[in-house]
Order: structure tokens, then sequence, then C-alpha cells
């Protein structure tokens, strides 16, 4: 009897002290919540959707996809910051991690110190379109074409802080001209107007304007990444046209609660990366013009990096185009 | 390729048995979450795209088409029966077709509904058939000026919404506008009647206010007189529609057809006005206006058409241009992607079989929606025997999981108690909640479309007049507000708005 007692006690005080570890070791135990802080069908919630998939496959339980939407991705954002770090509840954001501390007067987290990166996922690169009749021929005409007509070109955007938003900053002032700004409760709508040659330009995500293109529906000038991309092969980029070192991705990252675990961050990092080499994905993420990111930017490290780098950009670039945090 | 070959196309995917399978599935789980308070199609078809990975993509988007349109026939029962409406069509339904609920009507009502749904969806899968890229390509000559004078012409015209008082429609208009600027403000980012909480940055959910202002006020309402409660009707008169029931909905079946099939091809929001618009102008030309807000076969019947056809041809600039028109559609577009597939242009011609294959299978749909629901009518009828006691804390119940099951945040769920004791306190003041959601479902709209024009125009108001299309819906407007106030017709008017008592 006596060692029964001693081992049970033994083994009762083993599992405590080791706990964390099996814990980590067993992860995942139950199914993984990954919070998309957009509503549903949208290019993020499309993104994730792919790379949960193939992620549940490889951690051997469900990875479920929980829209949490508004206030610009900050209210999901917040929701996981404050949840448990046990690494069943994550976030997947895009560039707009990087551009809340700008926008936002009062966040209820901290993008650098309340979550633990995991890794980037994909770079979505944009285009810059216009409706079929416009002007301008070439990236050339474009250019000399807004510096002549300024405010008389309207620019749509899907509202302030979005994607479309910040590429328009970033051309005007490469441009230092300003246009006349419309914006739309996202790039759908201002698609249709586009489409319906309603307003004059827009700059998008691949994943909504890359079908449109190439049906001759809207005009393409240019990409906003530095090389020219694999489904538009014949646009030059922005910086061929004299806007130099113009660089400009939706970059995607996935996140953890701050504190969470290091070995279930790096089960998660191992994961991610095996999603993006699923063949699968690779190809759903090029139907939608975008690509995975390479193994070595699917780290906490890049993340990381990125996340420093773009916030200090963008809080230069919205300061200087007196948008006023809210 | 001409029509009846791509319609034989069509229909040699759709009938695929297994594609016919999923058909019934989609319409089948659409019904009932439509009939559940509050799960509307958009939280169903998120937590579905997962599972329509390992299907094949016609058979995927016939499903989650199937459980959109489904919705909207499952949407108008709860409406009904507990005056519940999950969307803003069904808000319409719920006006005249609880009161005929209350009346013992619950079977007609339900009956007209899918009656008229049935004969809208034929008549609109026809078009969309049809004339889908033309419609498509006229839709786009609407831009923000249009769409401003549309909405304020539907605005103008929808005051017959209310059968109270003239002067408390307004006002309940002008309230809804007002709980419609709550949010961000898109232009600015500047947050409006706030107060300093972010979870209401993005507005006030509409599923929130309708369910709380419609549902939970009629149950308030029910509970305040334990002896004079009245959702669990006792006399059920006749499940079927009479003779004259049959002639007296014809007219506002077609007419609402045709407002719907027209109204959803505007990506823009035309859905939204379509029921609405319906009611209004079956108020307008029927021969018993008095009877509309009492029970009206009519006032069910027209907007459940019209609301139908609008689900329908709104595929129309989803599968032809890429745009979604709403929520759902927006949803539709990811499972679209999610099978490879980005809708845009090209979808018609390279992608034919899918195309012609989720047409023809809407129509089998709605075949299978009809062959469910109409024996379901007894069933649901029955369902208001269940004791009150047992079924509204059900009601409630699922009414609070299915809202908050859209965004997950706890500010819907307060937001459900907030209107639901302001609805109660609105019906014990004689307003009307319908015109109140007429005004927050469009408010944001007229707002967004005003200003945008304005902006394009670069502050000239002129846009308005000088585009042809947006001058003639003005002048339509200004055509009825001088109807409405012209002394030779004032008899007429005062008929359609008859004072209370």
């Amino acid at each position: 009897m006596k060692t029964v007692f001693r081992t049970l006690a033994l083994g009762l005080a083993a599992s405590t002290v080791l706990g964390t570890a099996v814990m980590a070791q067993e992860y995942p135990t139950q199914p993984v919540t990954i919070v998309v802080p957009f509503a549903a069908g949208g290019p993020t919630d499309t993104v994730t959707r792919l790379v949960a998939a193939a992620m549940s496959e490889d951690l051997g339980q469900q990875v479920v996809v929980q829209n949490v939407g508004g206030a610009g991705g900050t209210l999901g954002a917040g929701q996981v910051a404050a949840a448990p770090n046990d690494g069943y509840t994550l976030l997947l954001h895009h560039i707009g991690m990087s551009t809340a501390p700008s926008l936002y007067a009062s966040l209820p987290f901290d993008p650098l110190t309340d979550f633990a990166t995991i890794g980037l996922v994909t770079e979505v690169p944009m285009t810059v379109v216009a409706r079929k009749d416009f002007e301008p021929a070439t990236l050339e005409d474009l250019v000399a074409y807004i510096k002549e007509n300024g405010e008389n070109i309207t620019y749509a955007n899907a509202g302030i802080g979005a994607a479309s938003q910040l590429c328009g900053l970033l051309i005007m002032d490469a441009l230092e001209t300003k246009m006349t700004e419309v914006p739309y409760q996202g790039t759908g709508p201002a698609m249709t107007d586009l489409l319906g040659g309603q307003i004059d330009m827009m700059c998008d995500q691949t994943t909504n304007t890359t079908n449109q293109i190439q049906a001759g529906e809207i005009k393409a000038y240019a990409v906003t990444t530095p090389e020219r991309i694999a489904v538009l092969p014949d646009l030059p980029t922005l910086s061929e046209g004299g806007l130099e070192n113009f660089n400009l991705a939706i970059w995607h990252g996935l996140y953890a609660p701050a504190g969470t675990d290091p070995a279930i961050i790096e089960r998660l990092t191992a994961s991610l990366q095996k999603a993006l080499a699923d063949e699968n994905v690779g190809n759903s993420f090029a139907e939608l013009g975008t690509y995975p990111v390479a193994a070595d930017q699917a780290t906490p490290t890049a993340l990381t990096e990125k996340l420093e780098g773009q916030i200090a950009l963008w809080s230069e670039v919205i300061a200087a185009a007196g948008v006023a945090a809210q | 390729m001409d029509l009846l070959s791509s319609l034989s196309l069509g229909f040699s995917v759709a009938l695929d048995p297994s594609n016919i399978l999923y058909c019934f599935l989609g319409v089948l789980l659409g019904t009932l979450v439509g009939v559940l308070p509050g799960i509307g199609p958009t939280a169903t078809i998120a937590m579905l795209l997962p599972i329509t990975f390992s299907l094949n993509a016609e058979t995927a988007l016939i499903m989650l088409a199937g459980i959109y349109y489904g919705a909207q026939y499952g949407g108008s029962t709860t409406a009904i029966l507990i005056n519940l409406p999950g969307e803003s069509s069904a808000a319409v339904t719920a006006i005249d077709g609880y009161q005929m609920a209350r009346k013992g009507r619950a079977g007609p009502a339900l009956a007209a509904a899918a009656l008229g749904s049935f004969f809208a969806g034929t008549v609109a899968t026809f078009l969309l058939a049809a004339f889908a890229p033309p419609l498509a390509r006229a839709a786009l000559n609407f831009g923000a000026p249009e769409y401003f004078s549309l909405i304020v012409l539907g605005l103008l015209v929808s005051i017959a919404l209310a059968h109270g008082s003239i002067l408390k429609a307004l006002a309940m208009i002008v309230l809804g506008l007002l709980l419609g600027m709550v949010g961000q403000d898109i232009y600015t980012g500047t947050p409006r009647f706030t107060f300093g909480l972010r979870e209401l940055f993005g507005g006030l959910n509409f599923v929130a206010v309708a369910v709380g202002i419609f549902g939970i006020a009629e149950i308030l309402r029910n509970l305040e007189n334990e002896r004079e409660r009245e959702v669990g009707v006792k006399e059920v008169k006749n499940l079927w529609l009479t003779r004259e029931d049959f002639r007296r909905i014809i007219a506002p079946v077609l007419r609402g057809t045709g407002i719907g099939s027209i109204l959803g091809v505007l990506p823009g929001g035309g859905h939204i006005l379509s029921s609405f618009a319906s009611y209004s102008a079956e108020k307008r030309l029927s021969k018993h206006p008095e009877e509309f807000g009492k029970g009206a076969i009519e006032g069910v019947a027209g907007p459940e058409s019209a609301n139908n056809a609008a689900a329908q041809t709104s595929f129309i600039p989803l599968m032809t241009l890429g745009i979604p028109a709403h929520p759902v559609m927006a949803l539709m577009i990811g499972a679209f992607i999610l099978q490879g597939i980005t809708p845009g242009p090209n979808v018609i011609n390279e992608q034919p079989a899918l195309f012609w294959g989720i047409i023809a299978s809407m129509w089998i749909g709605n075949l299978l929606l009809v062959i469910l629901n109409l024996p379901l009518v007894g069933l649901w009828v029955k369902m208001l025997s269940i004791p009150y006691r047992m079924l509204f804390p059900a009601i409630v119940l699922f009414a609070c999981i299915g809202t908050f099951s859209i965004n997950q945040n706890i500010y819907d769920i307060y937001a459900i108690a907030f209107f639901g004791i302001m609805g109660y306190l609105l019906i014990r003041f004689g307003c009307e909640p319908a015109p109140l959601l007429l005004g927050f479902v469009l408010g944001p709209l007229l707002e967004e479309h005003l200003r945008r024009a304005m902006i394009i125009s670069r502050g000239d108001p002129m846009i308005f007049i000088e585009r042809p299309i947006s001058a003639t819906l003005l002048a339509l407007a200004l055509a009825a507000v001088i109807l409405a106030v012209l002394p030779s017709i004032r008899k007429k008017r005062d008929e359609v708005f008859v004072e209370e008592d």
C-alpha cells in the first residue's frame, strides 16, 4: 500500500512539475480558433480559411475560423490580446495591425507587446487601376496626368486606414499631388463604381482586381511591389514609373496572445510553414494573385521585424497626410 | 451559345442526383436557419464554408445558394408567427403577416408567402438566365446620384408603411435615420453616437435592432397581461387559401415579382428596398388600404414575392460582374474563390456548366422549397400552441444566440435588450416600429450616396438633376409629394393614412 501511495504522490508531483511541458508536447488537444478581425468572405478571410484547412491537417485538430469584424480590425485583435495565452486562440491580421496605433487614439492593445508573433503568411500585391475609358494609356502618361489634373481626378478607397487608402496616400505623397478621395464601404462597392465608370481610379489588392483586369473591364497601370508579379507579367512596377522605392503589399501575419509557451509557438510556426508549402494552398493563393511567403519569412523573427518597421513607416505617412487618430 | 442549349446544359448539371441532394440539403438548412430567429444565412454559410472544400465547385455553390434563398423563405415564417423578422425584408412581412396570425389566419399567410415566393423565384430565375449580362451592364449606370434619388423616392413613398398617425410615422423615420448614424463616419472616420465604445464603431447591428424592436417588444407586450396574452393563438381557422384569398394575391404577387426583379439587380442596396417598395405599392393600389397593418393578405404576398425575386436577381451582379450586392453575396464570392474560381465577367464563358448549373438549380430549389414548405405550414402553425411560458424563453434564447453568432459582439445582445424595451415603449405610445426600421436601413445609404455624389461633383448639387436617371427618380418623388398634398385628393390620402381611433 505504502508504495502505491508513494508512486501516486510522486506521479502527482511529477505531473505538476512537468505539466506545462507535457501540455506543450501534447498541444493541441482541442480545436484551435483563428480569429479573423474582418467579415467572412473578404480577402483576409479567404487567406485564413485556406491556411486553416492546411494547418488543421498538420495539427490533427480542427482549426476553426472565427470572424470578429468591426472598427478596422481592432475589435478582433483586442479580443485575441485579452484571450488566454494557451495557444488555442490565434489572430490572423493584415497590414492594419501596423496602422492601428496611428489611426486609433485609444487602442486597447499594443501590437508589439500584447502579441507573440508566429510568422508572416502572405504579401498580397496591389494594383493601380482605373475605369476602362480613363485617358492615360501607360504608367508614364498616368503620372503626368495626375500631376496635371490633381484634384479633378477621383480616387476611390475603402475608407480611413484601408489598404486602398494607404496606397493612395503613398502615391499622392510620391507625386506631391492631391487627388479627390472618394471613400466607400469596402473596395467591393468601389469596384462596382469603377466598372460603371462613376469614378476614375483605385488601388486594390490583386485578389480583387486580377479577374477584372484580365477580362478587360478595367485598365491597369502598375503593381505596387518592387518586382513585377507572375499573374500580371506585363504590368510595370510603380518604381519603374519613377515612383522610386515604392513598396506596398498587404502583408498578413499570424499571432498568438503574448506569453504563449514558446514550445507551442514553435509548433505553430512549423505548422504554418508546412501549410504554406502545401501545393493546394500555393495554387489557391496563385488564383488570388498572391503567393505564400518563403519558409524563412514564416517565422516569429521575420514577422516581428516587419511589424516594427511598418509601425514606424505608417506613423510617419499617416501623420504627414493629416489623418487624425480617432 | 443560345439560351436553350445553355439551359439544357444547366439542367444536366443541376439534375445530377448528388446535386439535387445538396440542393435539397441547402434549402432545408436555409429554411431551418431562416425559421430560427437571428441565425441568418450569413452565419450559416460562413460556418459551412470549410465543409464545402471537399465538394466540387458546382455542388458546393448550389448548396450555398440554396441556403441563401431557403432562408428567405424560412425568415418569413417567424416574422408571421411570432413577429420576429430576421432581416430587413422580413420586417415588412411581419407587419401584416403577424396580424393575420393573431386573427387565426397564420396558415393562409404562410401559404401566400410560399406561393408568392415560388412564383417570384421562378420568374426571376428565368430573367437571370435570359438577361443576366445586359441587366448587369444597365445596373452599372447607377452611380451615387442615382442611388440617392432612388432612396429619396423610396422614403417618400414608403410613408404608407404606417397605418396610424402620419406625424408619428415621420417621427419614427427620423428616429430610425438617427439610429442609422451610429458608428464611424466612413468619410472622415469620426465616431458618432458611440460614447467612446469601440464596439459601436461599426454601427448598430440590424438583426439586433429588428429582433429587439419587433420580437422582444412583442413578447413584453404579451407578458404585461397574463390573461390576455395571445402568441399562443387559440383558434386556427384554416390552413389553406380561400378562393377569395387567391383572387386577392394574384396582382400583388405579379407586381411584387416585377419590383423585386428590377431592384434586386442594383448592387448598391436595391434588394433592401424591394419589399418596402412592394408594400407601399400594394397599399397605394389597394381598394381597401385601411386593412393594411391589420392583416391584409396583399401585404404579405406582395413583399414576399418582391423579396424572393430580388434574392434571385441579386445573383446577377455577382455572377456576371463579380460584385456582391450584400454580405451574403460577399460570402458567396469567398466560396467561389475557395473553389479556385474568381467570380467576374469571365465565369459565364469559362465555366458555363457552373454558371448555368447554379441557375437551373435555383429553379429546382424553389420547387423543392414549395414541396418542403407547404406541408410544413400545419406544423409551424401548431408551434403556436406551445405554452407561452415555454415558447418565449426559447424565442429570446435563440434570438440572442443567433444575433451573437454574427459578430461575436456582446454589445449586440445589449442592443437587443435596449431595443426590446424601446420597442415596448413605442407600442405603448402608439408608434409603429416599421417606419423606424426603414429609416434605420435606408438612412446610412442615403447619407453615403448623397455625400459621395457631392464629392464626385466637387460640391455641385446640380449633379442630381443633370443625370437623366437621377432626375427622373427625383421627379417621381416630387410627383408623389404633390399628389399627397393636393387638396383634391386629400380625401383619398386620408383614407390611406387613417388616423388611429
